[in-house]
């Protein structure tokens, strides 16, 4: 039966989009048929991550409006067969996107696919709200930062109130993605460490994703973080929480870089 | 105290601390608002309709503040009358008087 996962967090540039893409190729290498759509309309992203923004012709809202038939809209990855790209639309404003147009897509889209990851805009308006309207179960992005989980925390509040599921007295599967994680700071005491986190906001915990070079390195080409660099430490880090999806049991672990002999020597840091 | 403590014993830089509590006060208290209709706007609109059943008023001279304290809070509502005010009810009596 197909899943819809929002990727949400409430606060801007914490990892949503790069997150969607990496959840998605790992669910797809896996052999699931995926989907991921991006709904930060005015500002889309998924595309250029996912190395296919001279791919785009149609978008979401040529979908919702009747301009474009879903498969017309539809992008296949060029890496992955079963692994597939609804784009947002770059020219029109968040208000094209209608609840009904919106449920329209998902409800077609559950027929063709086993997951259906909608990446959020920021905030909390109009394009947030649609990407978790829909979803059987949210994952809700968060940095080891006070702004972050508080946002994070309204968010949460949203999934439980907000959503069809919610409406019909039903639940959204939550889960926390931490993101930009550093072991060594948090041991520390520099930075909110995972139960603080998990404490706060008592939701149950989907991964740790160390802080890491990798994730830039694969947005620059675009190409998910999972498929660019597989035994990088983020790379790891979602294919373990791509598994803990599909409800596998793995063990928590925060992956760490393999440094370099000459690194170890210099003391350099590797993230 | 626990706090110093921790920092005494962790170094300068071990701020998580500091970050965990102030989360958990401030979440507390908005999980508290959550769903709920906005309070001040809700006693605004009710003040103002208790005081106009007595003297005539501008809407826009009430204005209603809450300053949250470490120990107490204050409500503050401040109405702005008019020296020449209208009483309505005493005005509708003498006029149900006079007719």
């Amino acid at each position: 039966m197909a899943k819809v996962l929002v990727v949400t967090s409430g606060k801007g540039g914490v990892g949503k989009t790069t997150s969607t893409a990496a959840l998605g190729a790992a669910l797809a290498q896996s052999g699931a048929s995926v989907v991921v759509i991006d709904f930060d309309v005015g500002l889309r992203n998924l595309d250029l991550v996912m190395g296919a923004e001279r791919r785009v012709v149609f978008d979401l809202i040529n979908v919702v409006h009747g301009v474009a038939k879903l498969q017309q809209a539809l992008i296949r990855d060029k890496r992955l067969e079963n692994l597939w790209l609804l784009p947002a639309s770059q020219t029109r404003d968040k208000d094209a996107l209608t609840d009904e147009g919106v449920g329209r897509i998902i409800a077609e889209l559950r027929t063709k696919f086993d997951w259906i990851l909608c990446d959020s805009p920021a905030g909390i308006e109009r394009g947030a709200m649609l990407a978790m309207r829909y979803a059987d179960e949210a994952v809700i992005v968060t940095n080891p930062e006070v702004s972050s989980v508080r946002d994070s925390d309204r968010i949460i509040g949203m999934l439980d109130s907000k959503t069809v599921k919610a409406e019909r007295g039903e639940r959204v599967a939550k889960h926390v993605l931490i993101t930009r994680y550093d072991p060594a700071r948090a041991a520390r005491g520099e930075m909110l460490s995972i139960d603080d986190i998990l404490e706060i906001l008592a939701t149950p915990l989907l991964g740790i994703i160390p802080e890491s070079q990798d994730v830039l390195r694969a947005s620059n080409v675009g190409c998910p973080v999972t498929l660019n660099n597989v035994t990088s430490a983020p790379a790891r880090a979602y294919v373990d929480a791509a598994r803990r999806l599909m409800g596998e049991t793995v063990d928590m672990t925060v992956p760490a870089e393999r440094r370099g002999l000459m690194n170890r020597l210099l003391g350099r840091r590797a993230a | 105290m626990t706090m110093n403590l921790l920092r005494l014993f962790r170094g300068r830089n071990a701020s998580a601390g500091v970050a965990r509590e102030r989360l958990q006060i401030l979440l507390a208290h908005e999980r508290g608002l959550r769903g709920q209709p906005d309070l001040l706007a809700t006693l605004r609109e009710e003040i103002l309709a208790v005081v106009s059943k007595h003297i005539q008023l501008d809407p826009e001279k009430v204005t209603v503040r809450l300053d949250r304290g470490p120990v107490v809070s204050t409500l503050e509502v401040d109405i702005e009358v008019p020296n020449n005010f209208e009483q309505t009810s005493a005005r509708a009596v003498r006029r149900a008087a006079a007719g």
